[in-house]
């Protein structure tokens, strides 16, 4: 396969999860807004800008943080240039470019949904309408997952757009935890004080992990807990561990493909190092901040060995 | 000559609005459906076209938007006879096309033997210096060629333009087909149609067979297309046509010339290409021997190539042909070449660079329809029976400015077949580009085609970058 054609699948599958989970964090700060009162909703759109990563660009433009702006901002505004129009945008010239090793039913699921996303996002987006965008963006990765795992082959293909998901999932969990460790966790200790369980249901709805936690810690809510489950648990796909052992399975294969092992399979084996047996104890002893700065560096940095070890550029 | 008139010979129906025998269980078939579902059926195809993202891009617009070309349901049948006939002719031209190809970039036979003036050489954009003596491996330069034929009578088909230098559309050929059987399934079991869907196989085949003379065997012929990129108007159909042949689609940016051979950055390392199906002008194919400033070709090839290290199709420089001025030559260049009457005549053509005609064209420019000899696209022409006055006006000024750089046309009474409208069948304006593959094993014609329509009532102008619509073709099995 071309170099450039594994880096389109690559980031076709990244901007995917990336504009899938922004969805998932504007649902979860929509739910919050309308379960609060004014100023935590205010506070609670000021995180998500904040998680996102555009506060300085969204200020510049925006008086204050009401949802109407915030969603906009998020999902349209050219004056972000990160904005889910574009990275839907992006998902789609991405296929496009790796149009000849998508199969037909993957790239048909891509083009689908971009055509109606890119319509609900051609104008402004209110109250009213948001709630469709965001399902429309969750079904967007289900139906392309559900494609590429129903039709594609499971060549060297499949591993580099499965590789760019379970990349940009890691990412996208890691941050958000790291948002609302500052933010939640400033002073507390960390051992069974009471916690403002709105907020952490919040973050487990962003990451689409509320009732699988219910399910797992019957209701408690507590930071152990979800330490543990959005770190640890490697049986919820959204966890950094199962996203870690996923990758490491892509890439293993994509060694196997090649014969050849790259850079890439170094620094996962290192970054597993890092990773295994660790306890909850042990991420809070380390700081749980510094932990997850530790690791969304790995993270960037084996996403670049994969560019590099499978010449994605010239 | 506008609008239907009776004396347009319409596909379906004769003068006196009988069913011909092409259309014959069509229309039995047709005149047992629902009209209800058809208009469904109708709405349907549209969806189905945007969803595959079969779309082309419309140059000079604001934002480079994707648009869909209009699918009529009605096909365009023709008899097998009638396609006997036409692959006859059809064939016969490709032949001299390739020998007259052959023929400019060396000896120039015809030229010396008085039978084509130079000049045409020398004012021809498409003529490339560099493939002078330059024999393309397999003596094949035309590897696609797609022959543009009207048809203004029952057994009157004319060649309108060939187009040898990259012809596009086949794309729309097979998906036309695709969407019809899925649309329509039970007529396909009433009507016996000779099928389309393997012209990708024959094209990989053919492109395979055109192996360049340094090709070491022992491995399999590496064939790649390459593609300007996802902005090229035509891109869904490169993506298209390297998927279904199973070729690596390419840009420029993923090739590189090293160890003498022109080799694609794949995630292993460097392969080599052996066949490059290029859907890239040739002034953009290498920035060392053409323009400078290209980013969409690969700096070397045209060495390598010279060196017999690469198959170019379509070989550089086969532009040539597709010239309006060479192609007023056609019937001598046939005749010149196979030593045969043409089978398939020219539209009548006056050339502007002679004075006699000039005076003929200035003097009939309202009925004429007048072109330039470089354009394409059904651009920077003039219609005469339906340009305004000061439209004749504006053309007779660039006219008289640049005779050479004109042809003129009697405007033809083209064929008509019916396109499904809310209102029931109506009549448009049809003509039709039949996919040609030519290999040292010989030629190879798809049964059927691509048939452009004019979907504005009586216009004449088929191209889909002025509003013209597609039909799926079919040649009825004998």
């Amino acid at each position: 396969m071309l170099g450039r054609t594994a880096n389109g699948l690559f980031w076709m599958f990244r901007y995917l999860e990336r504009a899938e989970n922004t969805g998932r964090l504007l649902d979860a700060g929509l739910r919050m807004a309308l379960t609060r009162d004014i100023q935590t909703a205010e506070e609670e759109w000021r995180s998500v800008i904040s998680t996102l990563g555009l506060k300085a660009i969204y200020e510049a433009s925006n008086d204050g943080y009401d949802g109407t702006s915030v969603w906009n901002f998020v999902l349209r505004d050219k004056a972000n240039p990160a904005n889910v129009r574009e990275m839907m945008g992006a998902v789609r010239s991405n296929a496009r470019t790796a149009r000849t090793n998508l199969s037909s039913q993957a790239w048909e699921a891509v083009n689908e949904n971009w055509m109606k996303l890119d319509k609900l996002l051609s104008r402004p987006v209110s109250q009213n309408g948001v709630g469709e965008v965001i399902t429309r963006l969750r079904r967007t990765g289900t139906q392309v997952h559900g494609a590429m795992d129903g039709t594609m082959l499971r060549n060297e293909g499949y591993h580099f757009g499965r590789a760019g998901t379970f990349i940009e999932r890691a990412e996208s969990t890691a941050r958000i935890l790291d948002m609302k460790y500052y933010l939640l966790l400033p002073a507390l200790s960390y051992v069974g004080s009471s916690l403002d369980s709105g907020q952490w249901e919040q973050v487990l709805r962003s990451v689409a992990g509320a009732s699988a936690y219910s399910w797992l810690n019957a209701g408690q809510i507590e930071a152990r807990g979800i330490v543990q489950f959005l770190v640890l648990d490697d049986s919820f796909p959204r966890s950094l561990a199962f996203c870690r052992n996923a990758l490491r399975t892509n890439l293993g294969e994509l060694a196997r493909l090649h014969n050849k092992e790259g850079s890439s399979n170094d620094l996962m084996r290192e970054a597993d190092s890092r990773i295994s047996d660790l306890s909850v104890d042990a991420i809070f002893d380390q700081g749980l901040h510094q932990f997850l700065t530790d690791f969304m560096a790995r993270n960037a940095a084996i996403g670049n060995a994969i560019a590099n070890d499978y010449r994605f550029l010239a | 000559m506008t609008g239907v008139s009776p004396q347009n010979f319409d596909e379906m129906k004769d003068a006196g609005g009988d069913t011909r025998p092409a259309y014959g269980d069509y229309c039995n078939w047709y005149d047992q459906q629902d009209a209800a579902l058809l208009k469904r059926k109708d709405a349907e195809a549209d969806e189905s076209f945007r969803r595959t993202g079969i779309t082309f891009n419309v140059y000079g617009e604001d934002e480079a938007e994707e648009r869909l070309i209009p699918f009529d349901m009605v096909p365009r049948i023709i008899t097998a006879p009638e396609w006997r006939r036409l692959t006859r002719g059809i064939e016969q031209r490709v032949r001299a096309l390739n020998a007259f190809l052959y023929d400019l970039y060396h000896r120039q036979e015809i030229i010396r033997a008085g039978r084509l003036p130079e000049r045409l050489l020398r004012g021809n954009e498409a003529w490339l210096q560099n493939m002078v003596g330059l024999a393309p491996p397999g003596g094949v330069y035309t590897h696609i060629v797609g022959i543009d034929l009207v048809r203004t009578g029952p057994d009157d088909f004319f060649v309108l333009e060939d187009n040898a230098r990259t012809p596009s559309g086949v794309s729309y050929m097979l998906e036309n087909r695709e969407t019809m059987m899925a649309m329509f399934p039970d007529l396909f079991s009433k009507v016996a149609v000779e099928p389309v869907s393997n012209y990708p196989r024959r094209l990989a085949r053919s492109l395979a067979a055109c192996v360049p003379p340094k090709f070491e065997g022992g491995r399999k012929v590496n064939v790649a297309v390459l593609t300007p990129g996802i902005f090229n108007s035509a891109y869904f159909e490169h993506a298209f046509l390297a998927d279904q042949m199973g070729a690596e689609l390419v840009e420029g940016s993923d090739l590189r010339v090293v160890g003498g051979k022109v080799q694609m950055r794949t995630t292993r390392g460097f392969e080599p290409v052996d066949v490059l199906y290029r859907r890239v002008d040739d002034d953009y194919l290498d920035p060392l021997t053409f323009e400078p400033d290209s980013v969409l070709g690969v700096p070397g090839i045209m060495d390598v190539y010279r060196d017999g290290g690469i198959t170019i199709a379509n070989a550089p420089g086969t532009g040539v042909a597709d010239d309006k001025a060479i192609y007023s030559f056609m019937p001598e260049i046939v005749e010149f070449y196979t030593g045969e009457k043409p089978l398939l005549p020219n539209v009548e053509t006056w050339r502007c660079a002679d004075q006699e005609s000039l005076k003929y064209v200035l003097d009939n420019l309202e009925e004429l329809v007048v072109k330039e000899v470089h354009g394409s696209g059904g651009y920077g022409m003039l219609i005469g029976p339906t340009a305004t006055k000061k439209e004749i006006k504006e053309f007779r000024a660039k006219l008289e400015a640049n005779p050479m750089n004109y042809i003129a046309q009697p405007t033809l009474s083209l064929s008509t077949c019916p396109i499904y409208t809310s209102k029931g069948l109506s009549p448009r304006h049809v003509d039709l580009r039949p996919f040609v593959l030519v290999s040292p094993n010989g030629i190879e014609i798809t049964p059927g085609g691509l048939t452009r329509v004019a979907l504005k009532r009586g216009s004449l102008v088929v191209n889909s970058s002025q509003g013209g619509g597609t039909k799926d073709t079919w040649v009825l099995k004998d």
